[in-house]
C-alpha cells in the first residue's frame, strides 16, 4: 500500500492539528484543578514545617484540613526584600521563589510566613529552594522566635531516586531537624550539616545523609545554608 | 460475547503473560523495570499506567492502521503514544494529584517504554480493533507482574516494608539483629533479580530454551 507524498503531507498535518487541539482543550480544561491542587499541596507544605497535617493521606482530606487549618495557624505573611526590608503589597503566597532566584540578586523578593500555634507560640517559616540529584528539591524550615531553633521542616522533590535521594520527603527524616540551630555558639551562621556517619559531626548542627543519597543529601544541605543565607539581612535586624 | 472471548483471543491476553512475556521472554522495557522497583506503590501505579496506554495505544492504531501512510508509521505511532501520555499525566495532575507526585519523570517516560512501541508495531498495525485491545491489556499485565515481583523483593529485603507498611519492624526481627540489605535499593539488584526470574521461567518452560 504506496501513499503518495501529498496523501503523506495532508495526513501528518491533519494527525497533529488534530492531536495538539486535543491537548490544548485538554489543558485548559483542567487548569483550574491543577492550580486548585497546587495551592493546596503548597498550603500542605507550609503547615507540615509546623508540625501539622502529617497524619493525612488522602487527597479529600487534605483539601479539608488545608481549607479549614491555614487560614487560623498562618496569621500573617511578609515579603522582605535583600536588605531584609520588609516590603509592603506584595502577597507572599503568590512568590515563586524559583523564579525570584533567576532574577538579578538585588531585584529578588524573600517570602516569610509566620505561624501562630495553639498556645500563641510563634514560628518564623522560610522557604528553601535548590537541587538535588536529578532536579529541584524545595521545603520549608521553621524557625522558633529566637530565629535559631528549628522547630520544624518540610522537604519535598521533584524526581530524586525512590527509596534512596526521596527519602527527604519523609517524617522520620524531617524530625531529625527539629531543636537544631542554625547559628553556632559564636552567632556565626552555619546552617545544617547532613553528615555520612565517617564525617566529624558538630554537636547541635547535623543530621544523618540519608544511605544511597549521598548528593540528594549534600544538595538539600546546600539548598538549606542557601537559601537562609538569603534572609540572613531579615533575621539580623529581626533578632536585634 | 462468546466470540469476543474466543480461545484465540483468551490467548491474547494469557499469552504475554508467561510464554511471551515482554520482559523474561522477548526482553525489552527493562529500563523501567529498574527504575521503578523500588518499591510497590510507583510500580503498582506504573504497571497501571502503561496498561492503559498500551491498550488504548493499540486499539486507536488498530482503527487507523489502513490509513497510516507505511512511511511515517513510527512517527504517527510515537505521536498517539505521547498524545495518551500526556493525557494521562494531564488527568492525574487535576484528579490524582498525590498520585501524579509520586510517579513524577516517570510518567513521561511511559513514552520511550519500548514494549507499546513493539506492540503497535508488530501486532496493532495488522491486527483488527478488539484483538488489538486484548493484546495491548496482556502485554500491560504481563510486564505488571514481573514488575510486582521485582519491587516485593526489593522493598521487602531492601526497605524492610510492603507497600510502605513496616512489616518486619512489626514483627520486631530487628532486635534479633538483622539489617536490611542495602543492595537490593541499587538499581544493579534488579537487573539480577530479573536475571533470576528468566532463570526460574526458563527451568519451567523448557520450550523456550534455545537449541544450542
Amino acid at each position: 500500500m504506496n501513499k503518495s507524498n501529498s496523501y503523506i503531507f495532508i495526513y501528518a498535518t491533519v494527525l497533529v492539528v488534530l492531536v495538539a487541539t486535543l491537548l490544548a482543550l485538554a489543558a485548559n480544561v483542567l487548569k483550574p484543578f491543577q492550580q486548585k491542587n497546587l495551592e493546596i499541596a503548597k498550603k500542605l507544605e507550609i503547615l507540615r514545617s509546623v508540625g501539622k497535617g502529617w497524619e493525612l493521606t488522602e487527597d479529600v482530606s487534605k483539601n479539608q484540613f488545608v481549607e479549614g487549618e491555614y487560614d487560623k495557624y498562618i496569621t500573617a505573611s511578609l515579603v522582605v526584600n535583600p536588605e531584609g526590608d520588609e516590603m509592603s503589597g506584595r502577597d507572599a503566597f503568590l512568590i515563586d521563589p524559583v523564579k525570584e532566584s533567576k532574577k538579578p540578586e538585588n531585584e529578588r523578593v524573600y517570602p516569610v510566613f509566620i505561624c501562630t500555634h495553639d498556645d500563641g507560640s510563634k514560628n518564623y517559616i522560610f522557604p528553601v529552594n535548590g537541587k538535588g540529584l536529578w532536579g529541584p528539591i524545595w521545603g520549608y524550615v521553621a524557625l522558633e522566635p529566637d530565629l535559631n531553633t528549628i522547630s520544624g521542616v518540610f522537604f519535598d522533590h521533584k524526581g530524586e531516586t525512590p527509596g534512596l535521594g526521596a527519602e527527604i520527603n519523609t517524617r522520620t527524616f524531617q524530625q531529625q531537624f527539629e531543636k537544631l540551630r542554625v547559628f553556632n555558639d559564636t552567632e556565626q551562621f552555619i546552617g545544617i550539616k547532613i553528615n555520612k556517619s565517617n564525617e566529624p559531626r558538630v554537636e547541635n548542627h547535623t543530621v544523618d545523609a540519608i544511605s544511597g543519597g549521598t548528593i540528594t543529601s549534600k544538595g538539600l544541605q546546600e539548598t538549606i545554608f542557601e537559601s537562609l543565607t538569603d534572609y540572613l539581612p531579615f533575621i539580623n535586624k529581626a533578632k536585634q | 460475547m462468546s466470540q469476543l472471548f474466543s480461545s484465540s483471543n483468551v490467548k491474547l491476553l494469557t499469552n504475554p503473560l508467561n510464554q511471551e512475556n515482554p520482559i523474561t521472554v522477548q526482553v525489552l522495557g527493562i529500563c523501567s523495570a529498574l527504575a521503578v522497583t523500588v518499591q510497590m506503590k510507583p510500580a503498582l501505579v506504573m504497571a497501571l499506567s502503561v496498561t492503559i496506554v498500551m491498550g488504548v495505544a493499540n486499539l486507536i492504531i488498530s482503527l487507523l492502521r489502513n490509513t497510516i501512510p507505511p512511511r511515517i508509521r513510527i512517527i504517527v505511532q510515537l505521536v498517539v503514544i505521547a498524545t495518551l501520555v500526556i493525557l494521562v499525566d494531564q488527568i492525574l495532575k487535576a484528579f490524582l494529584y498525590d498520585v501524579s507526585k509520586e510517579l513524577s519523570v516517570f510518567v513521561g517516560l511511559i513514552i520511550t517504554n519500548c514494549i507499546i512501541l513493539g506492540r503497535l508495531e508488530a501486532f496493532a498495525m495488522s491486527n483488527k480493533p478488539w484483538q488489538s485491545l486484548l493484546d495491548g491489556i496482556g502485554n500491560g499485565l504481563g510486564y505488571a507482574w514481573i514488575l510486582f515481583v521485582v519491587a516485593f523483593f526489593r522493598e521487602f529485603l531492601g526497605s524492610g516494608t510492603f507497600f510502605g507498611y513496616p512489616v518486619l519492624e512489626k514483627i520486631g526481627l530487628y532486635q534479633t539483629g538483622y539489617v536490611n540489605n542495602g543492595l537490593m535499593i541499587l538499581p544493579p539488584m534488579a537487573l539480577i533479580l530479573v536475571g533470576v526470574i528468566i532463570w526460574v521461567h526458563r527451568s519451567f518452560n523448557k520450550s523456550l530454551i534455545e537449541s544450542k
